[in-house]
């Protein structure tokens, strides 16, 4: 009888904490669908309304940052792909010259992500010429040292054998790659690259520096930006922009919560 | 060698007009944030420009907050690709001047003509614009600081609804009577809100400025922060809300506060009469608009964004930028853009403009902030301006957040600044 | 002899399929990592006077900078808080996740949201949460008869204020990795537990714990280190005032490399930072048993 008790205690307990935490975001909503008036008083008869995600909309150019933002995911992510698969295939299968070093020099840039070195890659950047452009944005990240150690872990639990096999049937190492590991690896993959999207949807500080135009304004820094107002504020607004920003995202995790959450775990742990 | 600039300057001025070569496309940064309309004016201003000028394409860029434009600009002129002309603060002069970036307008400017347009803005607002001789800056959307009240809760508080405090004793008395407490002894509405979040330095020195002191010298290299009538106006800046309790205390925000005074939650604020426009649209009561109150006499710091252009060794941009600076500050828009945002009309003839008249006629407000400029001081501008002023801002939130008593705190700001001018002061 | 070719052919090979990976990774780490530290020994560049070889200077300058020393001791305060809470949340959120509870998909739904918003949108919906006297928080606590609390504007509040939105975002973030810790303890375990009818809170000690040790570190070890990275939430809601009570390095560097353009002292910052970040990485490679997640 009181395990039960303690049961419903702990339940009850447990969806008060949920609550606490959906708050901030709950509270984001309200404001967001309610005329500003309406932003601090809870009156459930409040009337509905879409006019702050209009206001928001047509007060800056949230279609381009939205455009930009949609580019610089995707071209970072398959760039990702591309250089990251290359660089394990050779790290997992290959006991090359240096190798073991060189797979300790790349997990320096777990701890030293590009943002640690704003001024310095920002000076590069200079040098190349990328600045204020999408491929400025995205160069520095191309590179990752997560993308790397991921697909070598799960490379490396591919059976040899099949590597054999496919030379045998006269495949290049690419060939190999394409025919094989990209298959085999897919889910990993699918878990890479949803992780990569929803950093680089959601990273600020670089795009921030980088960026000096709307052509090129990420999401995150448009917001910013609409957000930093020198005559007040209007939350309302303001909330709409916010959730407008991150809702591609949000939508996307409802669908495919599971998918999402896996995939997380996929790249968490190994 | 200026004959020669000039030459080439009117050589391509009419190859451009000419229509010969390719449009000049030039990029205007500016901060504002009102979001809304104002970015459409301003895409407005642009179009119309381009459509008179169709040889020249202005391509603007909206930069955020002040703070965020300037940093912007000098990023991006770091990265060689710095806009053709922007409205930044006019307190960014000196910063823009030690970086070699923006072109002196007397040098470029220098028929007759232009030369009467360089005089025609209000001399309260050259201050700002001029330094070395030369002017920097054409002033664009500028303001000063003015007081606005709640006149539905003047009533309730048995108070004038039409006087509002005219010295800084008023304000106290006013101020604490129109503090309202509930039950419990929680403030429901306080009496003033002067925000203090972000660029403090500015509202703080509308108090310094009454209590007749001066903040900086003209050329930029010396601060005066722990002078004492500086310091006797941050202890009453404390004191609002630590004595007499008529002001929240911590830091108030800069951008919440026009929401505290629609919501009642203020009686009275501080703010840029860049603001009247705002407060027009969203006041749901009858509210009033005044010059500062006065202690030892009246006045507010200017403020607010002036043109700047930048340096180009592309004379065709620098004369395109000039030409839309120009276009910018005609009386006319002047007169449209104070409408549209509440700035003050930079010019005196933009206020004989029909439209203008007619504006200020219906919405006598809008002429408080103009004749307060006769009593305008310029806003406070160093080199290394990023720097100076945020150790009098840290200084003024440490006061106001009561971690260090107001001499103490000036007396830091002061070494921290004589430290980063040192190198100005021959 | 014959053994030689194919061997060398897979030196040169390995290299050049991680070429790519190397120029872009030496390009925007390695290069730029040793060129700060490099920078901060020299002075920074003003108009037509160079940067000039100064020592120490810098470093000195930065002793005797009292902003330095409150963006460290913020920053530690920042990871010796925002750490340990947002782990010990994220195991009792895992904990209750994985057990048999009602509505788990919505709970793990709630708990994981914060963790895909960008930190930007999350920390404008929080500012508005934290307004003085309407925002959301202070109306509840005006409910219990709280007196309103000026959340961000006062020094006192505004850097824990900072930190409840790190825990808020990162708690969720790592729970999933608890979750999957807590799948892979084998069900036998529990099973013998009950048998002998231990109490949860022995059960959890003896078992759970020590097997989901190595997830904790792991959890700890990227806790930490995004505790020195924070910067988003500094500059979308405080700009690191009220008189400098929530600057945190990253924050500083980012001020006074691109607000003052003192190119060299924000050199010799970010000198530290990375200190700080290769005293992380000396503890996790070193200290910690390197097993756990890098083999």
């Amino acid at each position: 009888m009181s395990g039960r008790l303690t049961k419903l205690i702990s339940t009850i307990t447990v969806w008060l904490f949920a609550l606490i935490w959906a708050l901030p975001l709950l509270y984001g909503i309200w404001a967001a669908f309610h005329p500003s008036a309406f932003a601090t008083n809870f009156d459930l008869f409040a009337p509905l309304t879409w006019k702050n995600f209009e206001r928001a909309w047509t007060a800056a150019p949230f279609a381009r940052y939205f455009l930009n933002t949609v580019l610089l995911v995707l071209g970072i992510m398959a760039a990702q792909f591309v250089i990251c698969t290359l660089a394990a295939f050779g790290l997992s299968r290959w006991k090359f010259f240096g190798a073991e070093l060189l797979f300790a020099l790349i997990l320096v840039q777990l701890m030293v992500t590009p943002d640690v070195l704003i001024l310095e890659n920002y000076r590069t950047l200079q040098n190349l010429n990328l600045i204020d452009t999408l491929t400025g944005v995205g160069l520095p990240y191309v590179a990752s040292a997560f993308g790397i150690f991921l697909l070598r872990q799960n490379f490396k639990s591919i059976p040899k054998e099949l590597d054999d096999a496919a030379r045998v049937e006269g495949a290049n190492t690419l060939q190999t790659i394409w025919r094989l590991y990209l298959p085999l690896a897919r889910p990993v993959y699918v878990a890479y690259g949803l992780v990569s999207v929803s950093y680089h949807w959601n990273n600020f500080l670089w795009p921030l520096i980088v960026t000096n135009s709307v052509e090129t304004r990420p999401l995150t820094v448009g917001l910013q930006v609409f957000a930093s107002v020198d005559q007040g504020i209007d939350w309302s607004v303001i909330c709409a922009a916010a959730l407008m920003t991150s809702a591609p995202l949000m939508i996307a995790f409802l669908l495919f919560q599971r998918a999402f959450i896996q995939s997380f775990l996929r790249a968490g742990i190994r | 060698m200026n004959r020669f600039a000039r030459l080439t300057l009117a050589a391509t001025l009419a190859a451009s007009f000419l229509g010969g070569a390719s449009a000049t496309e030039i990029t205007f940064y500016y901060p504002i944030a009102v979001g809304g309309p104002i970015t459409k004016v301003v895409d407005g201003y642009a179009a119309e420009f381009s459509k008179a000028h169709p040889d020249i394409t202005v391509k603007p860029v909206y930069t955020g907050s002040y703070q965020d434009s300037i940093v912007k600009a000098m990023t991006a002129a770091k990265a060689g690709n710095a806009p053709d002309v922007a409205v930044l603060l006019s307190t960014d002069m000196f910063t823009l001047i030690d970086n070699d970036l923006i072109e002196p307008y007397d040098a470029i400017a220098k028929s007759d003509g232009d030369q009467a347009w360089i005089k025609s803005f209000y001399p309260a607002f050259m201050e700002n614009s001029q330094a070395e001789g030369h002017t920097w800056g054409i002033p664009f959307q500028r303001s000063t600081i003015v007081q606005y009240w709640n006149k539905d809760a003047f009533k309730a508080a048995g108070l004038d609804p039409e006087k509002p405090p005219t010295t800084w004793d008023e304000m106290v008395a006013f101020g604490k009577k129109l503090t309202k407490h509930d039950a419990s002894g929680a403030v429901t509405q306080w009496g003033l809100e002067i925000p203090s979040s972000g660029f403090p330095y500015w509202l703080f020195q509308a108090l310094t400025t009454q209590n007749g002191a001066i903040l900086a010298n003209q050329a930029g290299t010396k601060v005066a922060y722990n002078d004492p009538k500086v310091v006797e106006a941050a202890q009453f800046f404390a004191d609002l809300s630590q004595k007499y309790e008529v002001m929240p205390k911590g830091i108030i925000d800069w951008g919440t506060t026009p929401k505290d005074f629609f919501e009642g939650k203020t009686a009275m604020m501080w703010t840029t009469t860049g603001n009247l426009t705002n407060v027009r649209n969203n006041a749901k009561f009858a509210f009033g608009v005044a010059a500062m109150p006065s202690k030892v006499r009246g006045g507010s710091p200017t403020g607010g964004g002036n043109i700047y252009i930048f340096k180009n060794s592309d004379k065709a941009k620098v004369a395109a930028a000039l030409e839309f600076a120009r276009f910018l500050s005609t009386p006319e828009r002047a007169a449209d853009w104070g409408i549209a945002t509440g700035y003050v009309a930079t010019r005196p003839d933009a206020w004989e403009i029909e439209a203008m008249k007619k504006y200020a006629a219906d919405f006598p407000p809008a002429v408080v902030a103009r004749d307060q400029l006769k009593d305008a001081v310029a806003e406070l501008s160093t080199h290394e301006n990023q720097r100076v002023t945020k150790a009098l801002n840290d200084a003024l939130q440490a006061i106001l957040t009561g971690a260090k008593p107001a001499q103490a705190a000036l007396d830091e700001a002061q070494a921290e600044a004589n430290r980063i001018l040192a190198s100005y002061q021959h | 002899m014959e053994r030689t070719k194919p061997q060398l052919n897979i030196h040169v090979q390995g290299w050049l399929l991680a070429l790519p990976a190397v120029v872009l990774l030496a390009t925007f780490t390695h290069v730029p990592a040793v060129s700060t530290i490099i920078d901060s020994f020299f002075s920074t560049p003003h108009g037509r006077r160079p940067a000039v070889f100064i020592g120490l200077d810098q470093y000195r300058t930065m002793l005797a900078d009292p902003i330095f020393w409150l963006a460290l001791k913020n920053n530690l305060l920042y990871a010796l808080i925002t750490v340990p809470i947002a782990i010990g949340l994220a195991l009792a959120m895992a904990l209750w996740v994985n057990g048999r509870i009602k509505g788990r998909a919505a709970l793990r739904l709630a708990f994981f949201t914060p963790t895909i918003l960008p930190m930007v949108a999350a920390a404008n919906i929080w500012l508005f949460f934290y307004t003085p006297d309407y925002g959301l928080l202070n109306q509840i606590g005006r409910l219990f008869g709280f007196a309103s609390v000026n959340w961000l504007g006062s020094s006192a509040t505004a850097l824990p204020a900072l930190m409840a939105v790190t825990i808020w975002k990162e708690a969720g973030f790592f729970m999933i990795f608890f979750l999957a810790a807590l799948q892979q303890v084998p069900p036998v375990l529990y099973e013998a537990a009950r048998m002998e009818n231990a109490r949860r809170w022995l059960t959890f000690r003896r078992i759970t714990w020590p097997l989901i040790m190595p997830t904790t570190l792991f959890v700890a070890i990227n806790a930490l280190i995004n505790a020195f990275r924070v910067v988003d939430q500094v500059i979308a809601m405080t700009g690191g005032g009220p008189n400098n009570a929530t600057t945190l390095l990253l924050f500083y560097v980012y001020q006074v490399a691109f607000s003052f353009w003192d190119t060299a002292y924000a050199a010799a910052l970010s000198t530290v930072l990375l200190s700080v970040l290769a005293i992380i990485a000396i503890l996790q490679f070193f200290m910690l048993d390197r097993k756990i997640h890098y083999r």
